[in-house]
């Protein structure tokens, strides 16, 4: 195994001998990649807001409203992180909400509300984190995700999320519903992932 | 006339196919450059930022491989080398062997078509499913993807209904929402019952060893929630030195590819699963693979390592929009694939692919629209060159010998270029090429003026 790292690092170092000048690291400001016109001056759950709708997601700052939308779809059964359900619980009468996910029932569960870890507003992104989230399944696997956002936490830009990223092991961006345009180039979504996303800013 | 083995496989396509496979890639492209050119003053000033960020990176992949090596391993992650295909199937069977693993879910690598590790584990008794759609359907049909992003860009839904009735996946229905949600239904418990899960990656931070996923459908979120063992096979080109280099990659990858400004999901893993968190690989592994890259590192076609599989150079050119992915006989079609699929075929297997180099008018269109400003038409021209230095046979192009000997033997020229007046006599409405005919029915041919100049010369020198 050894043999072949150092095999392929003498490959390296031989190719890379006859160049005289190696090209360097260039110097730029990644302020060029934000669309700063469109953020200046804005309020970023609006922003946030604006931005999930374009990619299909939808945000809500009242949980009413949430319960509402769920209730109107007859989503009626799901999986809450244990820790958001006792502030959640009360808006949720007449839901079936499991506090424990069980892998080995993935299709019963219609929703799964988990935390975020953040959110990008530019993007229209969600911010996922081992560290946060309690379950990766449980905010994959139902056909809605609902992730609870904590407005401190929502980044303006791309760059700033980077920036942003931090110590966890495991960080995902979710940018609106899983989708896929492989038949015919027809857009579908939630292929693997969540058909609707969903965030509530609290 | 012999042709080459492009010009045939592009001439036996389908007209339904390349009229499928036209308009798509035309409308991503024209949506990409919509998006791009909307959003930012100044798209082409950040591909050439992009260049140079993984130009500087490929030509210090001496430092910076021990550099994420050093910080995978600080992460928990195993780290594998593999020079070539066979080893890098080796590696991956050796992992499954001692982990006495039979199942695979595997997300779309563009590393392990190259390979062909699916064939190679399915050999061994190891089930190696791919999950993203297109994948599963060129999977269940023993076909080839025909393009780096949609793999399936030449089938139409008819065919995948049909392949899923035979794969019992249930009644006949090529609606595309129900071939969709059959293929979640069936997957999501093979995620599930799972041991491993195969990812590519799609940059690895140098500074941080943080690899970064991007996949619309959440397939590899799936692989990586599911199973708890992560293989990730990843080139040894995909290094980028900062996570800071990552806000301008991702921004074009995602608008260059599919017209997004961010690909659906976009995971940073620096590592397996810590014990807070009930989902996903404890133990992860990562295999650097060479398979050939080293030997594009010392060519004077390196610059194609800076590519990202974003598929834009596919989407613009015109030799792909009338050829299909298949014509090129390579996991890499199009612009890209021209100049790195020979190349992957090492010093002796060049010949096989030389004329992939060939199918292209050099209109530059793949150059102006790649996100790491990869000056393909330079690259395709330097192949051709050592083509030509090697002697490789290229079949339908004009015989240039007889040309050669005029242009060399200086009597014979000049006779041509007296004996050539006689074109200005000739009756050209009478050409027996009804095309040729037609043409000149519109213009006319100017006078054959060969000689003047030497006349000219000549007169000057006695003149002095």
């Amino acid at each position: 195994m050894n043999e072949e790292r150092e095999q392929i690092m003498m490959r390296v170092r031989r190719a890379l001998s006859p160049i005289q000048e190696r090209a360097a690291l260039p110097r730029y400001d990644s302020e060029m990649v934000v669309q700063r016109a469109m953020l200046a001056g804005r309020d970023r759950v609006e922003l946030l807001a604006e931005r999930m709708q374009r990619v299909n997601g939808q945000l809500f700052t009242d949980v009413h409203a949430l319960v509402a939308h769920l209730s109107a779809q007859g989503w009626k059964h799901g999986y809450c992180d244990p820790v958001l359900w006792p502030a959640l619980a009360v808006h949720f009468q007449g839901f079936t909400v499991e506090l424990e996910f069980d892998r080995t029932r993935v299709d019963d569960y219609a929703f799964g509300i988990t935390r975020a870890a953040g959110a990008i507003a530019e993007s229209g992104t969600i911010v996922l984190n081992d560290t946060t989230t309690s379950r990766r399944l449980a905010a994959l696997t139902p056909w809605v995700h609902v992730a609870v956002v904590e407005r401190a936490t929502i980044f303006l830009d791309v760059p700033a999320a980077i920036a942003g990223l931090g110590p966890d092991r495991n960080v995902i961006w979710c940018t609106g519903p899983s989708k896929t345009a492989d038949v015919e180039g027809i857009l579908i979504e939630g292929v693997h992932g969540p058909g609707v996303q969903l965030a509530l800013v609290v | 006339m012999k042709f080459q083995p492009i010009d045939l496989a592009a001439a036996g396509l389908r007209p339904d196919k390349r009229a499928s496979v036209y308009q798509s890639t035309k409308a991503t492209h024209e949506k990409r450059t919509k998006l791009l050119f909307e959003q930012y003053n100044d798209p082409d000033q950040l591909r050439r930022w992009a260049g140079e960020v993984k130009q500087h990176a490929i030509e210090n992949l001496d430092a910076y491989l021990p550099a994420v090596e050093a910080k995978l391993k600080a992460n928990g992650a195993q780290v594998h080398w593999a020079s070539t295909a066979e080893s890098a199937c080796q590696q991956v069977l050796k992992i499954m062997r001692a982990r006495g693993a039979t199942k695979m879910v595997k997300a779309k690598t563009m590393v392990s078509e190259e390979i062909e590790l699916a064939d190679y584990l399915g050999r061994h008794g190891i089930e190696a499913l791919e999950t993203d759609l297109g994948e599963f359907i060129v999977q269940i049909d023993h076909d080839h993807p025909s393009h780096i992003v949609r793999p399936i860009i030449h089938k139409n839904r008819r065919e995948i209904a049909r392949s899923f009735e035979r794969e019992g996946l249930g009644a006949y229905n090529d609606d595309p929402q129900t071939i969709t949600s059959r293929a979640r239904q069936f997957l999501r418990h093979k995620y599930l019952a799972a041991d491993v899960g195969l990812t590519g990656a799609n940059f690895v931070s140098a500074e941080s060893g943080r690899m970064v996923l991007v996949t619309n459908e959440g397939n590899s979120r799936f692989c990586l929630a599911a199973t708890k063992c992560h293989i990730a096979l990843i080139g040894i080109e995909k290094i980028v030195p900062r996570d800071y280099d990552l806000a301008l990659l991702l921004n074009l990858l995602g608008r260059s590819g599919t017209a997004q400004e961010l690909t659906v999901y976009t995971e940073f893993i620096t590592g397996p699963k810590t014990a807070e968190q009930p989902d996903g690989p404890e133990e992860m592994h990562v295999i650097f693979v060479d398979n050939g890259r080293t030997d594009v590192l010392e060519s004077d076609c390196r610059e194609i390592l800076r590519c990202i599989r974003c598929g834009a150079c596919l989407n613009v050119c015109p030799v792909y929009r009338q050829a299909s992915g298949h014509a090129y006989r390579s996991v890499y079609p199009g612009p890209v694939g021209a100049v790195l699929s020979p190349l992957l075929e090492g010093k002796h297997g060049f010949a096989k692919k030389a004329d992939l180099p060939k199918a292209s008018s050099l209109c530059g269109a793949c150059h102006e629209v790649c996100p790491v400003n990869i000056p393909i038409p330079d690259l395709l021209l330097r192949l051709r060159n050592r083509a030509n230095q090697e002697g490789i046979a290229s079949p339908g192009t004009p015989p240039m010998g007889a040309w050669a000997l005029l242009a060399s033997q200086p009597l014979a020229w000049r006779t041509a270029l007296v004996a050539s007046q006689v074109m200005n006599h000739l009756p050209t409405n009478l050409l027996p090429i009804p095309a040729l005919r037609a043409w000149q029915e519109e213009r006319v041919l100017p006078e054959w003026r060969g000689g003047k100049f030497r006349q000219w010369m000549s007169q000057r020198r006695k003149a002095k």
